[in-house]
């Protein structure tokens, strides 16, 4: 089954991505290409470095390819493919010569697995494709990380799950459908010292970041993001962590607009240990 | 016993079953003792702090796009209508939740509607060919639409045929997408609502906001105000049962003096010849059974083979549309009553080039149940009327581009693309996908708007520059001057328009950090 066609099926669940792991490789001995997504680079670089120490401190080979820039997805969602086709061929040529490609975003990770169609479908492709995986689901699925000692966080945490990453990746069950309760970040998050999960009403409703929406519908997208921002206030949370610092961009913007006594991690941060 | 809400209204006796005029029914009560309609039964009532006045839809300017954020902005303007919105269609949504997570075949029971579905549009002239001898056997008139105006044509020389000149109807969204209103209308036919919410809607001259729910962006004190205005309500009685009961009184002696009566269909059996109605009023069975004449229009969607398949339909449709387990009435229309005519129209309009679409035929599936639209984070919060097209919410994303590419062409955008509408959706419809389709088609046939399709191909070429993408980042401000393009570099900058504050970006870069801390022998 190729990545693509994963996204021909009104199953979200019937498309669940392939999870390859290198059986006959251990990780120490993999090659590991990190990719920080462009937001993440100009706006939350801590995450992007939380993210390397973390998997250095998992006793991984990491590198950061020097020229990448952007996973597409600004540009395909909003249906624009061929002006993406230049931004994907980049990111393969930087990325294909790797075992593993970790992306601490659940969205980027989506889009390269799901969606990274506008160009010619070659091996190297369709290698990228297969071994990208965003950070939740490597260090839950592939390294199956049971302990995280250096971290402790004495904090109340509303975790946000990205719509991409639990309705197209499957980090968490959806409300929707009638399957077992699962959440692999909360799963992660679980193992930190001190941490408190806290639940807020309406746990898988967007936030209204989505991508160039944000843009196009400002109201919709404020008005959604001020909604989320209240849901963790209620919930009495401290902190809102996420695995996309896209959707914490947005909720901080809208928290601070109302000053609500709000702060934000991306969960590579927490799972670090940074002190917070 | 509770007041009989017909006292005074010209043949009430014939309007009850003589157990609930003789006070004998047993149906559910409250604490207080009132009977409890299924709606009132399970959900949380609302009430608004103040008035305000009612947000009206998109504007239409011929074939122009429409533009759904402008329309959602004046509509979450007024937040008490934006909240009470949201707030009785998350109420749905999880009245949905608990029915489906209450039933432990659920997903299975999609799979099968999705696959029956599947089965009958893959072989749709067949079963339209069986589904036509038998209800002519049954003996129905069966008639043929090629479009809307057809339809529209063959309903007019019925009712002229009778000498009909009042029309009561049942909800038909078929009929919204052919504009029979307006057509019947202006050829000097009375069209009489019976869906309570649908009456509301035509008195107010507003198109239905809701597939399921026509009237839900009404608070009640709209409603009174339409019914003073219309009826000659009471000012300011905004009592729910006030006003169901006034327009009960007002309409009823219409339907019953209607010429001739028009209903949708839920579903058409084909092996049978017979169509299914639900409705919670039982409107639709006055329109049906109190007129000599009962036309159904029917889209050619509506066809499943076997009356075996109702039970897989039927579990699901009410569930999903309003969270309770059935409909009040299910009605199952085989042949015309003694002394009666049955007719049915069985209408295209456009479906047969939507099942030659290979990327969006599935959206034929849909049974109209509105669970999309109650889940949609987006509806919730701009009202139906904000997309300014027959259907709204995400199904109406993905139907309406194929009525007026043109005009509909920026509804795509009206979706985070999050995808709880696909899970939702009874016949599994992967609609957000199909959204994400359709930007592309649009994009492809440069409809999405100039200003947009440039700022993605810069950002497309800047993006896959690297050195003049990093030369951009490096700058004072860089990253709010290039990135994110799509975002800041808006001439709007809507980022902060509303209620947003802009990140604030760091002195360095991961980039930077990582060549000052890392750079293993990097190259820049």
């Amino acid at each position: 089954m190729s990545p693509a066609a994963t996204i021909t099926t009104g199953d979200s669940a019937a498309a669940a991505p392939m999870i390859s792991t290198l059986a006959d490789k251990p990780l120490g001995r993999c090659r590991i290409g990190l990719f920080v997504p462009c937001y993440m680079d100009a706006f939350e670089p801590a995450a992007g470095i939380a993210t390397l120490e973390l998997l250095e401190r998992l006793g991984l080979d990491v590198t950061y390819p020097f020229d990448q820039t952007c996973c597409g997805q600004p540009m395909v969602n909003s249906g624009c493919h061929k002006e993406a086709a230049g931004t994907q061929a980049l990111l393969v040529r930087e990325f294909a010569e790797f075992d593993y490609i970790v992306v601490p975003s659940g969205s980027c990770t989506h889009q390269i697995r799901c969606h990274m169609t506008a160009i010619e479908q070659t091996p190297q492709v369709a290698h990228v494709r297969a071994r990208v995986y965003d950070l939740v689901e490597f260090l839950h699925d592939v390294m199956k990380v049971d302990a995280f000692p250096w971290a402790r966080f004495d904090h109340k945490v509303s975790y946000h799950d990205n719509c991409n990453a639990m309705r197209g990746l499957f980090h968490t069950a959806m409300s929707e459908l009638n399957q077992p309760y699962f959440s692999k970040p909360r799963d992660l998050l679980a193992k930190v010292a001190g941490l408190e999960l806290v639940h807020i009403a309406r746990p898988d409703e967007c936030c209204g970041f989505g991508g160039t929406f944000c843009v196009f519908e400002p109201a919709v997208s404020v008005k959604m993001g001020h909604d989320k921002v209240d849901d963790h206030v209620q919930a009495k949370a401290d902190y809102v962590v996420s695995a996309d610092s896209s959707c914490l961009l947005h909720q901080k913007g809208c928290a601070d607009q109302v000053g609500a006594p709000l702060k934000f991690l991306h969960i590579a941060q927490v799972l670090n240990g940074d002190a917070a | 016993m509770t007041e009989i809400p017909l006292r005074g209204v010209p043949h009430a006796d014939r309007l009850l079953h003589p157990e609930l005029a003789g006070g004998q029914d047993e149906s559910a009560r409250a604490e207080d003792g009132a009977r409890l309609s299924h709606g009132e039964g399970n959900s949380q009532p609302l009430q608004p702090r103040r008035d305000e006045p009612q947000p009206r839809g998109a504007k239409a300017h011929g074939s122009r796009p429409i533009n759904h954020d402008e329309a959602a902005a004046r509509f979450i303007d007024a937040p008490e209508h934006e909240k009470m919105h949201d707030a009785r269609l998350w109420d749905l949504r999880s009245k949905r939740d608990g029915q489906a997570h209450a039933i432990p075949e659920w997903e299975t029971l999609r799979e099968l509607a999705s696959q029956i579905k599947g089965h009958t549009l893959a072989n749709l002239a067949d079963y339209l060919e069986q589904f036509e001898a038998a209800a002519m056997a049954n003996g129905v008139h069966v008639h043929w639409a090629a479009d809307g105006a057809e339809h529209n044509r063959i309903v007019l020389g019925l009712l002229r045929d009778h000498g009909a000149r009042s029309l009561i109807k049942s909800k038909s969204m078929l009929t919204e997408e052919t504009g029979m209103r307006e057509f019947l209308g202006e050829n000097g036919i009375e069209l009489i609502e019976t869906d309570l919410g649908e009456r509301i809607q035509q008195l107010d001259h507003e198109a239905p906001s809701h597939i399921v729910v026509p009237a839900v962006h009404k608070l009640r004190s709209d409603v009174s105000q339409v019914f003073e205005r219309t009826l000659g309500a009471e000012p300011g009685n905004d009592d729910v049962h006030y006003l169901a009961r006034t327009q009960r009184e007002a309409t009823r002696p219409l339907i019953l003096d209607a010429d001739a009566g028009l209903t949708g269909a839920n579903f058409a059996v084909a092996e049978t010849g017979a169509f299914v109605v639900c409705t919670n009023e039982g409107n639709a069975d006055l329109s049906a059974n109190v007129p000599p004449l009962h036309i159904a229009s029917i889209g050619i969607e509506k066809l499943i083979p076997r009356v075996e398949h109702l039970g897989v339909f039927i579990r699901m449709l009410s569930r999903s549309a309003l969270g309770s387990p059935i409909t009040q009435y299910t009605s199952y229309f085989h042949r015309p009553r003694g002394g009666g005519e049955m007719h049915i129209v069985l209408v295209d309009n456009g479906r047969s080039t939507r099942l030659g679409m290979e990327e969006f035929w599935t959206s034929l599936k849909c049974i109209r149940c509105g669970a999309c639209m109650n889940t949609c984070p987006v509806y919730r919060r701009s009202g139906g009327l904000s997309y300014g097209a027959v259907y709204s919410g995400p199904i109406g994303l993905i139907l309406d581009p194929t009525f007026d590419k043109r005009k509909y062409s920026h509804l795509p955008f009206a979706s985070t693309l999050n995808g709880s509408c696909t899970n939702v959706c009874p016949v599994k419809i992967n609609i957000h996908e199909q959204i994400y389709g359709w930007r592309k088609v649009l994009a492809e046939e440069h409809q999405i708007g100039v200003g947009k399709q440039g700022l993605m191909m810069g950002a497309g070429a800047f993006l896959a520059q690297p050195l003049a993408y990093r030369a951009g980042m490096v700058a004072a401000d860089g990253a709010l001057k290039v990135l994110p393009e799509f975002v800041v570099a808006n001439p709007l900058n809507p980022w902060t328009a509303r209620g947003r504050d802009m990140p604030e970006a760091p002195r360095q870069t991961f980039h930077s950090w990582y060549k000052a801390n890392r750079g293993k022998g990097e190259p820049s």
